[in-house]
């Protein structure tokens, strides 16, 4: 069986699963963010009528992440949050982070830096890029408001169709100047944005075993680009050193791994080591061309940061290149930290000095200008370089902006051009 | 027999369907005044009266990628669309089949502007061009909660069981 397969298995008591089977899987953590106000609103809706208190099946294992739309951007949204901690007081909701520095960020961070996901797990959130998660080895995917309202209710998924798996094999050693970013992207414009629609990738390879845990959760973050219903990543011993040493998790961990002989739908092959920085271009995710076709474009926002690219390796990349440099006089440029702690290191560490110094603005943790809330919309006919996850039409805001998606090694060299820049040199 | 009132492409995000500027509206009685918002005139249509609940939207592959935002379902679904394509992605399959919009899956139809399509259960007939085009059932993990009227009313079923 496949690790989707395994763990589908497991969480419904079955000794095995078939690709097709359906099945109602148990929730071991079920995420929501801002988006929590309308699955409080369908959560009572399945109460009315049953004459039963509306009252989730197991507080702790619901997460819930403010990360859209911080600091609230307007009134609309500054009342959803507070209905939404009135529903975490009166429900007792244990994994619950607020606004605040000293327990913030995106909820794509927030999960794995916490050790909230642990292998063999399943996880669903209201998010489509909740296919982050399979980076430790969990079957991590989004669901819609109302589905999460069901699971809330009953502590399952109804009528999950166990997916096929694609498995991606990414072999070789990746080139100075590029990046996971530049795997995944490779990867989306082959197989195209719907290549993976109803699949689950399996990334395999010895690029992903030598790959830390944050490159791992770029390439699964962006997995749903293809259309993946989830993208994992066998656990191993990276997954158990990140587990321990930057999550805190202590007893036992289950790692779940492939059977030798489970069945593909397909096996696409990635050679690494002859990877250059790839770019998305308007308006699709898959519209992927080489940098040496864009080299030149001329961009007016630089954006770093983001639950796709903005831990520490990703801020440190940035900070080294436009360290003693300026950025050019028509660019600006927005960095957001994935999460508070990974601020405060990236702080301690001078990466938001050097990043200030060349003339960066230092956002709060947030995915506002990402998918064009607040915090850096764009202008009529601008155009954003950003290693975020997004670049279809109206994305950052404005239908008639541009969004190109990049690597933060060739956001911060173009930062300082001003032009769509080749970091290798 | 249904109209034909728009005509998209492959690869329509919910940023298309519902920018995400009006996320903080969740309420599937709100969310219809915002759909296809960048569209002005669209928009505009919906909003005044003017599409008979059953039009069609013709779109291509793909249709609904992107985000898990569920009010790129109930925004069309305020209006009683009928969405047809010739794939969706994922999760607003999923969303759809919860929230009782309507989608057929046709990979072969033609259909422009203004045709009137008859909508079978195996089977799109265009009366406006004669042609007749086949429909891939849905997914059959949705059948049960679709038989159900939705998913609250299937999730509500399930908690008294």
């Amino acid at each position: 069986m496949t690790i989707v397969q395994k763990i589908l298995a497991r969480a419904t008591g079955q000794s095995s699963v078939a690709v097709g089977d359906i099945v109602e899987p148990r929730v071991d953590l079920a995420m929501s963010h801002e988006n929590a106000a309308l699955v409080i609103n369908q959560f009572r809706e399945i109460y009315k009528g049953t004459g039963r208190e509306p009252i989730v099946w197991d507080p702790e294992r619901i997460a819930i992440i403010f990360d859209h739309r911080v600091p609230a951007e307007s009134s609309k949204t500054a009342t959803n949050q507070k209905r939404i901690r009135e529903f975490v007081a009166a429900q007792g909701i244990g994994k619950f982070h607020d606004m605040r520095g000293d327990q913030g960020g995106i909820c794509h961070q927030i999960l794995p830096e916490n050790g909230y996901v642990r292998p063999g797990q399943v996880v669903v959130g209201t998010d489509s890029h909740t296919t982050s998660h399979g980076a430790l080895g969990a079957f991590a995917f989004g669901i819609g408001a109302t589905e999460m309202a069901a699971v809330w209710a009953l502590g399952c998924v109804f009528n999950v169709e166990v997916p096929a798996t694609m498995k991606v094999v990414v072999r070789g050693v990746l080139p100075e100047g590029v990046a996971p970013k530049d795997i995944i992207l490779n990867l989306i414009g082959r197989v195209s944005a719907e290549g993976a629609n109803f699949k689950v990738i399996e990334f395999h390879g010895d690029a992903i075993r030598s790959m830390d845990t944050s490159g791992r959760l770029t390439i699964c973050n962006m997995a749903v680009e293809a259309g993946a219903t989830s993208g994992i990543v066998p656990a191993d011993e990276e997954t158990v050193r990140y587990l321990r040493e930057v999550a805190g998790v202590t007893g036992e961990l289950d790692v779940v791994t492939p059977d030798p002989d489970a069945a593909y739908s397909e096996v696409v092959e990635i050679d690494a080591s002859s990877l250059v920085p790839q770019i998305a271009c308007p308006h699709t995710v898959d519209h992927v061309k080489a940098i040496t076709d864009v080299a030149g474009t001329r961009v007016d926002q630089v954006v770093i940061g983001s639950c796709t690219n903005g831990r520490l390796d990703d801020l440190a990349v940035a900070a080294r290149l436009v360290k003693g440099h300026r950025l050019a006089s028509h660019v600006r440029m927005l960095v957001f930290p994935a999460s508070w702690r990974i601020y405060k290191e990236a702080m301690q560490r001078g990466y938001l000095s050097d990043l200030i110094d060349a003339g960066a603005t230092v956002m709060n943790p947030g995915c506002g200008c990402c998918l064009g809330v607040h915090q850096g919309a764009l202008g009529d006919g601008e155009v954003a370089l950003s290693t975020t996850n997004r670049n279809f039409k109206g994305r950052m805001g404005n239908p008639t902006a541009e969004v190109y998606l990049c690597s933060p090694a060739v956001a911060a060299a173009s930062a300082i051009t001003g032009v769509i820049t080749d970091p290798r040199g | 027999m249904a109209t034909v009132v728009l005509k998209l492409g492959n690869d329509i995000s919910t940023d298309h369907i519902y920018p995400g500027r009006y996320m903080a509206t969740v309420l599937p009685t709100e969310t219809p005044q915002f759909a296809f918002a960048d569209m002005a005139e669209f928009n505009a249509m919906l909003r005044s009266g003017a599409v008979s609940p059953g039009s069609v939207i013709v779109a291509g592959q793909n249709f609904g990628c992107g985000s898990s935002r569920e009010q790129a379902a109930s925004t069309l679904k305020g209006y009683d669309l009928v969405i047809v394509a010739k794939g969706f992605a994922r999760i607003f399959l999923q969303n759809s089949a919860n929230l009782g919009l309507r989608t057929v899956i046709s990979p072969d139809l033609e259909a422009s502007e203004g045709d009137e399509l008859e909508l079978l259960d195996d089977a799109i007939v265009n009366r406006t061009t004669g042609q007749r085009a086949s429909v891939i059932p849905l997914p059959k993990a949705r059948q049960a909660i679709i038989d159900a009227g939705g998913l609250i009313a299937y999730a509500r079923q399930r908690l008294l069981a």
